[in-house]
């Protein structure tokens, strides 16, 4: 039994953690988000050629052939300094379907172009009406002359307007909350029909509204059988949210330890307010809150290794840890966030402080892929329901 | 990352479980259900006889003494086994607390005099720490230990002394100086209990039950062999002691066990004819729990994998105290809410089956008594300041 990245883990970590200390400063990252892209396609590049964009893709087409240990073990390390370039919309998911999907000749075209740092992508699920649940799908895909006609509107479509492809989901059959008959279909974003509105979330992060309007595509550009979308899907979802809380869990421990500092150097009443019991009970509770969430983390990858490692796992459990975590980095995100600023007092508050971003993308993964009420009933469904 | 057993400890896993499934029978488990019945002390101690016969009754002590030799992989899965399967720990007092002091500080002599008995479970032993002045501030406490001739003359009270009443042997920690730092001028003292001058004080708690005492000296003689180490140093001593007893207190095998049963009961109770278990608001208070717990095992097994690795329990072993301690307890406060009305009724001659249910007095005790967890070995506000020391660096 061991809980330690391994040597590769740790070098891919290092590399993380040193660019994210030497060049991703809270100025710096201020002057990215005012840019008018808002992201820096020259840290893109240095991604690219630190070899990070090409973690989970196999080796056949270039790639690391990294576990979903590997991805989490980068995205702690880019939460600790809340970098904003598309890692999670573009490697973690449209790449993770990607990477999943049964389409050898898309993947052969694609992913070496995620590789290199040239294609962007984002994963448009998202639809006015469907809140969280990805397979209530409106937005229609038709058999028509050369393919599919694709009609609708994806909503917070995340990095949309940096995106070269999206993967779209779209219905083929089936009524609108149907889990069989959507199917996922790579859309190009210069394709005749697909407008994107890109504007900025409260994260430091940007998102699109993308219409699609008679978009025609090739029946090639699938990513499984038509009507196969959601199974993808299923496969790939909990490596993204492991990924997220990976994230998460790096801007937690991130936010302790400012807080911790502070509490060291500000003085009130004479002394560090950090001597006063009360705060320290409360920082108490954010470390123990932070070392849960780890463990919960560590506990769907362990099972996370077992279910690949061995058909025969028990995938009901693993799944149970899946959603237990996105609970749970939820529920510690808000305390501990809520606690950065309150412990910070006024200049908690202030936008020149980085707590209070820190603080916003911590509430934007929750809202991302399921908040915590979404994922506690799915969790008491499997749990409880069946009995 | 890899959370499985190598083959060889999966073969030890088996063993223990084959052990406990054909030991420990439905009498022993009747007998054991409550510490003030009569059949307590004669049904525990027999249990601990059967360990001892197998070997496996000190898994903490080096082999010389009588310990396992057990690898921490194969203690780690003792104890998971012995709570998944219900079986209540062995009386800590001798084997857990005082016979590491013993075998760590303790000389030639005392070690041959007094182990064999902890090991045989033929003397019983209870701690005596705090003092009605002293309870989370031990240091503070006064119990005087004066020194005559060849003896110590002991005068004062310990409080909250668990199973007092059934012990033979009572380890106490006793001002020997005054003058000194608090923590200073105590010493650790191993006393008979059967010498004059020492009372025995029944205390019951609001579950109704007896298992704590006060335990009164007056003018107590204590013979300068029982005690250890050096005078004026118990502090030291008791210190490593806490630590030791610290670690196995997240209880997430036992806990684990609870929960199954709660969710077991879940399914019988009903509300307007739907199972409990299927009430969406029960369902949330009950998955909060359940997950704290997921994460706490995987937290218990972190720390035991850095020790396995050599590493010794730090300051971690306040979080496992603190977060399983509270789990327990929301666990115990689940189980009385769904006992319903039932929980308040106290069974006294009637049965189960005359009063309309059958669980709900022993929800009722373990919620009540269960709120001790969090006031003992340590409160668990003492623990967050251990953790503001030495983890954070408040």
């Amino acid at each position: 039994m061991n809980f330690d990245f391994s040597e590769e883990q740790t070098m891919i970590k290092d590399s993380v953690a040193r660019f994210v200390r030497d060049e991703y400063d809270i100025d710096t990252r201020r002057k990215i988000i005012d840019s008018e892209e808002g992201i820096s396609r020259d840290f893109w590049n240095t991604f690219a050629e630190l070899g990070w964009l090409s973690v989970p893709f196999a080796e056949e087409y270039g790639g690391f052939g990294g576990t979903v240990e590997d991805l989490v073990a980068v995205m702690e390390e880019l939460g600790k300094g809340i970098v904003v370039e598309p890692y999670v919309s573009t490697v973690v998911m449209f790449g993770g379907l990607l990477s999943a999907s049964n389409n050898s000749a898309l993947k052969e075209a694609v992913i070496p172009t995620v590789i290199d740092g040239s294609c962007m992508g984002s994963f448009a699920f998202s639809e006015r009406q469907s809140r969280y649940e990805l397979a209530d799908v409106a937005t229609t895909a038709v058999a028509c002359d050369g393919g599919f006609r694709l009609d609708g509107e994806k909503t917070v479509v995340i990095n949309g307007g940096s995106a070269n492809k999206f993967v779209v989901s779209a219905r083929t059959s089936g009524g609108q909350f149907d889990h069989q008959g959507v199917s996922l279909f790579l859309v190009d974003a210069s394709a005749a029909g697909v407008s994107v509105k890109s504007y900025k979330t409260m994260d430091g992060q940007r998102a699109a509204t993308v219409t699609l309007a008679n978009v025609v595509v090739a029946e090639d550009q699938l990513l499984n059988a038509v009507g196969e979308g959601m199974d993808l899907v299923d496969q790939v979802m909990p490596s993204m949210l492991m990924a997220l809380s990976a994230e998460a869990l790096g801007i937690m421990a991130t936010l302790n330890s400012i807080t911790v500092g502070y509490s060291k150097t500000r003085q009130q009443f004479g002394s560090p307010i950090g001597s006063f019991q009360v705060l320290q009970h409360r920082m108490v509770d954010t470390f123990m809150s932070c070392e849960q969430a780890k463990s919960m983390l560590y506990r769907s990858l362990c099972q996370a290794n077992d279910c690949a490692a061995d058909a025969s796992a028990d995938t009901g459990e693993f799944m149970k840890s899946v959603h237990a975590l996105k609970v749970t980095m939820a529920k510690a995100g808000k305390q501990i966030g809520e606690e950065a600023i309150q412990m910070h007092g006024g200049i908690g508050l202030t936008d020149e402080l980085n707590i209070g971003h820190f603080v916003k993308r911590l509430m934007t993964i929750n809202v991302t892929l399921g908040d915590r009420d979404f994922h506690q009933k799915k969790f008491n469904q499997l749990s409880y329901s069946a009995s | 990352m890899d959370i499985n057993f190598s083959a060889e400890d999966l073969a030890f896993r088996d063993e223990v479980r084959d052990f406990f499934a054909t030991e420990f029978d439905a009498e022993t488990a009747q007998n054991l259900s409550g510490v003030q019945t009569a059949s307590y002390k004669p049904a525990i101690v027999s249990w601990q006889k059967k360990l001892h016969a197998k070997g496996w009754i000190a898994p903490g002590w080096p082999t010389e003494y009588g310990g396992t030799g057990w690898s921490a992989t194969q203690k780690f899965i003792y104890e998971t086994e012995r709570g998944a399967a219900g079986i209540p720990d062995v009386v800590p007092f001798g084997l857990k607390m005082v016979a590491p002091v013993i075998f760590t500080f303790g000389t030639e002599e005392q070690k041959a005099r007094f182990l064999p008995s902890i090991l045989s479970s033929d003397d019983w032993w209870c701690q005596g720490y705090s003092e009605p002045g002293a309870g989370s501030d031990l240091a503070a406490l006064t119990t005087s230990a004066e020194y005559a001739g060849d003896n110590y003359l002991v005068n004062g009270a310990k409080i909250w002394t668990t199973f007092a009443q059934y012990a033979d042997w009572i380890f106490c920690l006793v001002r020997t100086t005054k003058d000194m730092r608090k923590q200073q001028g105590i010493s650790f003292l191993l006393i008979d209990m059967k010498t004059p001058g020492i009372t025995v004080k029944p205390i019951v708690t609001i579950d109704g039950k007896h298992s704590l005492n006060e335990v009164h000296f007056e003018n107590v003689l204590v013979p300068r062999d029982n005690l250890i180490g050096e005078q004026d140093k118990g502090w030291t001593y008791a210190k490593a002691l806490l630590a030791h007893e610290r670690t196995g207190m997240a209880e997430v095998a036992d806990s684990k066990r609870m929960l199954r049963t709660l969710k077991q009961r879940a399914t019988e109770e009903v509300n307007g004819g739907q199972a409990m278990i299927n009430d969406p608001v029960f369902q949330l208070r009950l998955s909060d729990i359940e997950m704290e717990l997921m994460a706490l095992e995987y937290t218990e097994l972190r720390v035991f994998a850095s020790m396995a690795g050599g590493g010794m329990p730090g300051p971690e072993s306040s979080l496992l105290k603190i977060k399983g301690t509270e789990i327990s307890q929301a666990i115990h406060e689940l189980q009385l809410q769904l006992a319903g009305s039932y929980g308040g009724a106290l069974q006294g001659s009637l049965t189960g089956e005359e009063l309309g249910h059958d669980y709900a007095g022993e929800a009722r005790g373990k919620y009540m008594y269960g709120r001790a967890a969090t006031i003992y070995g340590g409160s668990n506000e003492v623990q967050r300041n251990v953790i503001a020391k030495a983890v954070l660096g408040l």
